[in-house]
Order: structure tokens, then C-alpha cells, then sequence
């Protein structure tokens, strides 16, 4: 049962990531980029996990925790780039 | 690993894999930008809490000591997407981004954007409560 859920968890993430691709693609303002991008992190993360329930290992808990933060840094990064021309003040 | 266990995290999976691609769906399709923040920060959030404490359930049955390695990542992102989607709207705001027809107080839009709080000079002020009661 676990596998099934699994594989049906993963498509539902992969569905999910290309609709961000195509935001982020389409997307008519800059903004929507980004926000497209924080979401492709995320469903990113589920996917890292979901591989490491399917491995049996814990190894990818550090791949998925680094691009928690990475990802949190770099919108934040973006965004006070198009706010204010400069990241740090 | 018993019936029980396994039962437990397919739900939480599935839980979480469908407020994933809910939030994903909100963000291809709805209208503009200030609608289309809300989906991705409140949908998402809640099926990546499912993903990773199923994960967490998982690891700590299957190595048999207790695990909350994955509680890290989730109150990390419980703390961190209020804040991107602030700055993000913020951003959005900045660039003069124009919210759909049937959003309520659009004349606040520009008082908002170009708000100095707390310093308001008094003319400042004065125009903003005028936006205010408009």
C-alpha cells in the first residue's frame, strides 16, 4: 500500500511542478516568477522526501533542509533586489 | 512495518500530495497576482507539513529510534512562507501590479504603497485618513 501511495503522491508532485514551470514561464510579471519559483521549492523538498521514504534512507533530510533554506534566502534576496535596487543596505 | 503504521503515513502522503497540487493549481489559475499569492502559501504549506511528518512517522518506525529531523523542516516552513509571500505582495505593489476588477478598496492601493509608517508627516497623514474614509 505504501508503494502505491508513494507512486501516486509523486505523480501528483510532478503534475504540480509542471504547472509551476509553466507560471513561471508565462507569468506576466516579474512577481509571479518568483512566487512560482518559492513554489517549485517546496513541491521540490516533497519530492526529495518522498524519494527518501522510497530509498528507506535518511540521507536526503540535509539535501531537502539546504533548499529549504536556500530557497527562503533567495526570494528574499529577489524581492529586496526589486524593492529597494539593492540587497544589502 | 505493521498495517497500522503503513496505513497512517499512505494517508498523510496522500493528504499532503493533494493540498500540493491544489495549491499548484491555484497558482496556474487564478486571475492575478494578489489572488494568486494565497494559494501556493496556505495549500502548499499544509501538504508539505503532511509529506514530512509522514516521513518522520517513517523514518522513526523504520530505524526504530525517534526521529524529528523532519519537524525542523516544517516549522522552518511554516515560519518562512508568511514572510516570502509578504515581500513578494510587497514587491508586487511596487511594481504597480493591477488587481483584478472586482477587488474591494482599490484606492488604497496607492496610500498603501507609498505608506511611511511610523514617521507621517502631518500632510501625509491627513491624506491618508481622507483614502481612508473614501
Amino acid at each position: 500500500m505504501l508503494d502505491w501511495a508513494l507512486f501516486i503522491v509523486a505523480i501528483f508532485i510532478c503534475i504540480a511542478l509542471f504547472l509551476n514551470l509553466w507560471r513561471l514561464m508565462v507569468g506576466p510579471k516579474l512577481s509571479d516568477r518568483i512566487l512560482a519559483l518559492d513554489t517549485m521549492y517546496i513541491n521540490t523538498i516533497a519530492l526529495l522526501m518522498l524519494y527518501g521514504i522510497h530509498m528507506g534512507t535518511s540521507l536526503y533530510f540535509e539535501a531537502a533542509l539546504l533548499i529549504a533554506m536556500l530557497g527562503f534566502v533567495s526570494t528574499a534576496a529577489l524581492c529586496k533586489y526589486l524593492l529597494r535596487g539593492d540587497i544589502i543596505e | 512495518m505493521s498495517f497500522l503504521v503503513e496505513t497512517i503515513i499512505s494517508i498523510l502522503l496522500v493528504f499532503g500530495g493533494i493540498f500540493l497540487l491544489v495549491g499548484s493549481i491555484g497558482l496556474a489559475r487564478l486571475p492575478d497576482i494578489y489572488t494568486r499569492l494565497h494559494a501556493p502559501t496556505k495549500a502548499s504549506t499544509l501538504g508539505i507539513s503532511g509529506v514530512l511528518i509522514a516521513s518522520m512517522i517513517y523514518h522513526s518506525v523504520h530505524t526504530g529510534t525517534f526521529s524529528v529531523n523532519e519537524l525542523l523542516i516544517t516549522l522552518f516552513l511554516l515560519i518562512t512562507a508568511p514572510v516570502a509571500a509578504n515581500m513578494i505582495a510587497k514587491t508586487a505593489l511596487h511594481q504597480d501590479t493591477k488587481a483584478i476588477e472586482r477587488t474591494k478598496g482599490q484606492e488604497l492601493m496607492e496610500t498603501i504603497k507609498e505608506r511611511r509608517a511610523p514617521t507621517l508627516s502631518e500632510e501625509q497623514t491627513d491624506t491618508t485618513q481622507e483614502n481612508k474614509q473614501v
